[in-house]
């Protein structure tokens, strides 16, 4: 499979704090990425910085993004424009960053397919009518007429889809879209975007902090912890066999069928802010396995070329088992 | 069991009704629309919970879950039905009777950051109304500590304000105070849905061993199938406004009967279910304000027959401590 996205070391600064820092990952043709972490971890700035829609003074402070082999970290302004909501798309946790209260659907639609294609009109709404229709959107010619504070939620979050899917773009990042809907909605959402991905190829990279989505949708999974990915590698290792503690503390965390009633696994204090991240490992004020080294040192990576960790003393099989039993 | 149930409710209801603004009357006046709107949030539930038993109600956005829970704990009033609590009803009550009454019933909510008063600091806010009430023995300091200790949190904090500490901190705060005054009955209203999940398991972890210290009951509402299936005993699932159906924990995860929560069940992700193909309910909960006729779940329902478009389905036992409302029940398909 073609790697379509290619980040290596990204640090993006908010003034002196480096919000994501040297984060690495490529995404294949196809490929869905479940980017992970609890709020505050970096996983939107990181998107953010992907699509070049940094709020200020948010600025890209070290690495690349090489899309197709472009490096979009020296892109100019213009040529930004030119990528996005065309090659590469985002979508929203709050569908309204994406639609404007103040405009029609069809007004809005159109006005995006003709941004990056040369048709008419009467052309783009039909492109509009169709992408609101691939979404599962009932009797999409009517919608079309609508404001968007006319739909619930979960069709506004669908809108927003649509508008995303217009242009057939190469990768899509998706932060949270889901969050703050009904489960029945999350799902028919997870299930129309699973089946758009698909027949389309696009490669996708689905941001949240609920690991049993990213179980259920990506082929691989990051966990970003206090700005860094601290494990990365294919959904299943990393679910089944994590390396890093944070990670295997996160899945502990999880109320899930096989534990009812028994205790949760317990990251005992809470995440710091990255504006007082320790020193060494940012994780070793709440580590169980810390070490002094960890106080101090930053730690290596671990382990193999697919499943990589981000520790000094990564998870055995033992301690493991120890621990979830 | 025959003993009397801590707390036990009866045709419960309660109905909003959309005050209007001055254009609405007058298009009423004119005939151009309907007389004030109303939502019957909950609509006759009748249910029952044990002491020490932990009550899960379980539904989507809008469906009455936090209208029940606020009268149950006396914060709104409903507009018909009975609130029993040890047996007694609570609208009998005489006003110093009703106060105790209220004080054995807390209430933790969602929001941490709004459900806490930001100028008081964080030693007034969980001591100020055991003093009010005479339940503090010795000094306020000591009694504070104690209870910020009980709740995880470091009582050395007590001259703090909320918003100096982070939102796991003060859903903690907010649990310290509902337990300062020795309640026997929490309702917790998405107590742990705005929380990240390491703080998550804290907070239910806590939730569990308090339940076993204190003797706790639990009102436990949430959306939240995986953490509802972890913490309680017996569940309740609501669909505008009705209780479709309840059974014990093991029951409903395991031999659901009810086509709504067979659906909301297939729909939970969950860690095991590895690149899943998500397969979806169709269509979106109506709005509260004009339920479907019949059973309100019919529009959406893939079993729906002609009945359900017309005759309210009642909950029937289908099997020990299981009901359902749902007109499969009667086998006449
Ligand atoms: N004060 C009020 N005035 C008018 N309508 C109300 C009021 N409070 C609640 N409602 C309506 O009653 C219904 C039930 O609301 P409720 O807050 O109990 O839902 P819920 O199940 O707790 O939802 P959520 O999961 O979003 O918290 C909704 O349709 C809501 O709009
Ligand atoms: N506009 C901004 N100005 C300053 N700091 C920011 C800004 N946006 C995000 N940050 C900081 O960057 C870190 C990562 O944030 P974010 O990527 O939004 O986290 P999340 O993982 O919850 O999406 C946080 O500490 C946040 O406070
Ligand atoms: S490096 Fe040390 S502190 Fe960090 S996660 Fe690994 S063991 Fe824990
Ligand atoms: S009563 Fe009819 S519509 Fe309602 S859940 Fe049962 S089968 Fe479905
Ligand atoms: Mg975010
Ligand atoms: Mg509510």
């Amino acid at each position: 499979m073609k790697t379509i996205l290619d980040v290596c070391d990204l640090c993006t600064s908010f003034g002196p704090v480096r919000a994501v820092d040297r984060v690495s990952f490529s995404l294949r043709s196809g490929e869905v990425l479940g980017l992970v972490g609890e709020s505050g971890s970096g996983k939107s700035v990181t998107g953010f910085s992907v699509i070049r829609l940094l709020d200020q003074p948010g600025h890209i402070s070290g690495g690349r993004i090489l899309f197709h082999g472009r490096d979009l970290a020296s892109e100019t302004e213009e040529g930004m424009r030119q990528l996005r909501g065309n090659r590469i798309a985002m979508i929203f946790q709050d569908p309204m960053m994406t639609l404007n209260p103040v405009l029609h659907i069809d007004t809005q639609m159109v006005e995006a397919v003709r941004a990056h294609q040369k048709v008419g009109v009467a052309e783009a709404r039909r492109q509009a009518r169709d992408a609101l229709g691939a979404v599962g959107i009932p009797s999409p010619e009517e919608r079309l007429a609508a404001y968007p504070h006319q739909f619930s939620g979960g069709m506004r979050q669908r809108v927003a889809i649509a508008i995303a899917l217009l242009h057939n773009p190469d990768v899509i990042i998706a932060d949270e879209p889901t969050t703050a809907l009904d489960v029945t909605i999350q799902a028919q959402i997870l299930s129309e975007v699973q089946r758009l991905v698909r027949e389309r190829n696009t490669s996708l990279i689905w941001i949240t902090h609920d690991l049993s989505v990213v179980a259920g949708l990506a082929d691989r999974v990051a966990v970003m912890y206090s700005g860094r990915i601290v494990e990365h590698g294919p959904t299943d290792p990393v679910l089944d066999h994590a390396l890093h503690p944070y990670t295997h503390g996160l899945i502990g965390s999880v109320p899930s069928r096989n534990r009812r009633g028994q205790r949760l696994a317990q990251i005992p204090g809470t995440t710091m802010s990255i504006d007082r991240r320790p020193p060494g490992c940012p994780f070793h004020t709440r580590c169980a396995r810390a070490q002094d080294v960890c106080r101090t040192e930053p730690p290596p990576v671990s382990r193999g070329a697919e499943h990589t960790a981000l520790c000094f003393f990564p998870m055995e099989e033992a301690a493991r088992l120890e621990v979830v039993q | 069991m025959t003993s009397v149930p801590l707390l036990e409710i009866q045709d419960l209801g309660k109905t909003f009704t959309r005050k209007l603004d001055a254009a609405g009357h007058l298009a009423v006046r004119l005939g151009l629309a309907r007389a004030p709107a109303s939502v019957r949030a909950v609509d006759n539930v009748s249910l029952q919970i044990r002491r020490g038993e932990v009550y899960g109600l379980v539904g989507e956005s809008g469906c009455g879950k936090s209208t029940l829970g606020r009268m149950i704990a006396g914060i709104i009033h409903p507009s018909h039905g009975s609130i029993s609590y040890k047996g007694q009803p609570i609208d009998r009550l005489q006003p110093s009777e009703l106060r105790e009454r209220r004080l054995k019933m807390q209430m933790i909510f969602q929001d941490p950051y709004s459900s806490l008063n930001p100028r008081m600091r964080v030693k007034d806010i969980i001591g100020e109304a055991p003093q009010v009430h005479g339940l503090v023995e010795g000094p306020i300091d000591t009694f504070v500590s104690a209870q910020m200790e009980r709740a995880g949190l470091d009582p050395t904090f007590q001259r703090r304000y909320p918003h100096q500490f982070s939102g796991g901190q003060r859903q903690r705060i907010g649990i310290a105070r509902a337990l300062a005054v020795s309640p026997e009955f929490l309702i917790c209203d998405e107590a742990v849905a705005a929380l990240d999940v390491s703080i998550q398991a804290q907070i239910i972890n806590l939730f569990m061993d308090l339940r076993d210290q204190l003797g706790l009951t639990y009102l436990f509402i949430s959306h939240d199938l995986g953490v509802v299936e972890h913490v309680a005993d017996r569940v309740a699932i609501m669909y505008l406004g009705r209780v479709v159906e309840e059974a014990s924990v093991d029951e409903i995860f395991s031999r659901a009967q009810h086509p709504y929560t067979r659906a909301l069940l297939a729909e939970v992700p969950r860690l095991e279910a590895r690149k899943r193909r998500f397969a979806a309910l169709k269509g979106e909960l109506p709005s509260p304000l004009d339920p479907p006729a019949g059973c309100h779940f019919h529009p959406r329902c893939p079993f729906a027959m002609p009945r359900c478009r017309v005759e309210a389905p009642a909950l029937q036992t289908i099997a020990p401590g299981h009901t359902s409302a749902c007109h499969l029940n009667d086998g006449d398909v």
